[in-house]
């Protein structure tokens, strides 16, 4: 049988890492499937590939499709997200200078805690500036985080934070050049700046949430409706993809595959790190362990919960005045669990019974009812201990 | 406010953003600026509250002018991309040759399409230079492996250059592979046995 070619666009990204082992491992060979992978300049490009058909699918930051439903953004066509490719897997680093203030108000630097990073953050910012923050992209769960995290500790944007678009090759560049005191950014970028000697690592974005959807599998709603067998096949091979990822043994293998030129083209010792969550966190070589500092399966990790997607379009909503249940039931929607389980039902996939749950609420693992039962959640807490409760509905 | 029609060039590279000044000059009497610099792009862009913005699509710091699409954003004028209000058939030539475009939200499209016109056929220009670059590039180093290619035979086995060539293709043709491939798996295998 001829494989069926689908163009799948990517950021190089460690988080692209479930795509290229798609290809590379043969899970999608499996299903009569292969990916053409495209690699993209920019977020913003990417997304107009998808929208004009350039490519079928792509790795997509989480708040895309979110932010398109709720007519924010510059795109023509529904965007659908039906599988989550990635989840966690940021990280929030602070230039040198800005690292030395946070020495000298005593921080640790324990890369665990979000309130005790943030609070010193504030104590260490200047009084009389913002604190200017770069993210790779105005809708992405890296500025979702930050806004999160410093306004619940007491400091609002726009006024004491200001979170500015750096793409992630120059997000270095910039904290050199005086641009930006902190960023977050997906990995390697945190690494790379550590090596780069422009910056320190403060916080993985995990201590502010702990099961934050980052990356999802996108595509045209139209498309996705109307290529239904295909769209499962991809769906599939992501899924075992993702499974193979989350073996400790897979990760030498998939840090080899990543570090090809016509992937991420960096050295496989950078991109080790994040895969492991063993992070070199400054130029000193000190290290932290961060458990599940990215992950790909484990705890349901692919399944698109309508809750996260209404949690992303509740935030985006408040912050730009939108009505609060039109943008819920508008931006819910862009997650298409329905067609994550078509695709995955009957597979070895176990799947939960439900489609929403109550974000934030789970702070150990806990086994749910699923079609095999044997699904268990992992804890997806916020640093604060406030849960989101989805809408009733559909 | 002036009726005509100010545009921004996101351009990096100056003989390039002269070219697409000239090409839009050509195309009608408009207000040009050239931004180079890209760090605080969007504070830049802001402070000429242009009508347009041209960028090149593999310019990653194409994401900064995302925030202008925000109604929250830096410019005052909600701002949509070109690619939202045009004909799919412009959309589709720009995006194909690389272009992007960000115009404000309401501007007439026969006022926008002379415009694109002129930058996409430039940038197709531009297309098809890198493309030419990036060949001659290639056959420039493949060229270069095949020289050693054939010193390492001509050393190892004492053959002419013109026999060593003809055994290297030779190896290619019954292999199937190209000749430079076989030249640079010999180059390799050379150079980890020391």
């Amino acid at each position: 049988m001829k494989a069926v070619s689908l163009n799948v666009g990517f950021i190089p990204l460690v988080d692209a890492a479930p795509l290229i082992a798609a290809q590379e491992m043969g899970f999608a060979a499996e299903e009569g499937i292969a990916l053409e992978l495209v690699k993209a300049p920019s977020w913003s490009s990417l997304r107009d590939m998808l929208v004009f058909g350039r490519v079928e699918a792509a790795h997509m930051l989480s708040p895309v499709p979110v932010a398109s439903a709720l007519g924010l953004g510059g795109t023509g066509a529904a965007l659908s997200a039906v599988s989550v490719l990635s989840v966690n897997g940021t990280v929030i680093g602070v230039s040198n200078a800005l690292a030395a203030r946070l020495r000298e108000v005593g921080h640790d630097f324990a890369f665990h805690d979000a309130r005790a990073a943030g609070e010193a953050l504030i104590r260490a910012k200047p009084a009389d500036a913002p604190l200017r923050i770069g993210v790779p992209f105005p809708f992405s769960m890296h500025a979702e985080l930050l806004y999160y995290w410093l306004s619940a500790l007491g400091l609002p944007a726009p006024q004491s934070v200001s979170i500015r678009t750096v793409p992630p090759p120059l997000m270095a560049d910039a904290m050199a050049a005086g641009e930006i005191d902190a960023f977050c950014v997906g990995e390697p970028w945190g690494s790379i700046t550590v090596e780069n000697g422009a910056g320190e690592l403060l916080l993985p974005g995990k201590a502010i949430w702990n099961f934050a959807p980052e990356k999802v599998l996108a595509a045209r709603t139209d498309w996705a409706e109307s290529e239904e067998a295909l769209l499962g096949r991809l769906i599939r091979a992501c899924w075992r993809a993702g499974r193979w990822l989350a073996e400790p043994d897979s990760r030498g293998l998939a840090a080899e595959l990543l570090s090809r030129p016509e992937y991420l083209n960096l050295p496989v010792e950078v991109l080790e790190r994040s895969l492991s969550g063993r992070m070199v966190i400054n130029g000193r070589g000190d290290t932290r362990e961060t458990l599940g500092f990215v992950g790909f399966h484990k705890g349901c990790a692919t399944f698109p919960w309508r809750s996260q997607a209404e949690w992303i379009a509740h935030q985006l909503a408040a912050r730009t005045g939108l009505d609060r249940d039109a943008a819920l039931r508008a931006g819910g929607g862009a997650f298409r669990s329905d067609l994550h389980r078509a695709a995955l039902v009957g597979s070895e996939a176990d799947l939960p019974g439900a489609s929403a749950k109550i974000e934030g609420a789970v702070t150990a693992e806990t086994s749910i009812a699923s079609a095999h039962g044997q699904l268990s959640l992992l804890p997806d807490s916020f640093f604060d201990g406030r849960v989101f409760e989805p809408s009733r509905g559909k | 406010m002036s009726d005509k029609l100010s545009i921004i060039v996101v351009e990096p590279d100056r003989d390039r953003a002269m070219l697409i000044v000239d090409s839009l000059a050509e195309a009608g009497d408009y207000d040009i600026h050239v931004i180079a610099e890209v760090t605080g792009l969007a504070r830049r862009v802001k402070a000429h509250n242009p009508d347009m913005v041209l960028v090149d699509i593999a310019n990653p710091s194409r994401d900064m002018l995302e925030e202008l699409t925000l109604a929250s954003g830096p410019l005052e004028r909600p701002v949509a991309m070109f690619v939202d209000q045009s004909d799919d058939g412009l959309t589709r030539a720009a995006i194909e040759a690389g272009v992007s475009a960000y115009v404000v939200a309401g501007l007439q499209p026969d006022r926008v399409k002379p415009v694109m016109d002129a930058a996409v056929a430039r940038f197709n220009m531009f297309q098809r230079m890198r493309n030419e670059l990036a060949a001659t590039k290639r056959a420039l180093e493949e060229r270069k492996v095949i020289d050693r290619a054939k010193g390492l035979l001509m050393k190892a086995r004492g053959m002419g250059e013109d026999e060593a060539y003809a055994l290297l293709r030779k190896t290619a043709m019954d292999q199937n592979r190209r000749v430079a491939d076989v030249a640079q798996a010999l180059v390799t295998a050379a150079g980890l046995l020391g």
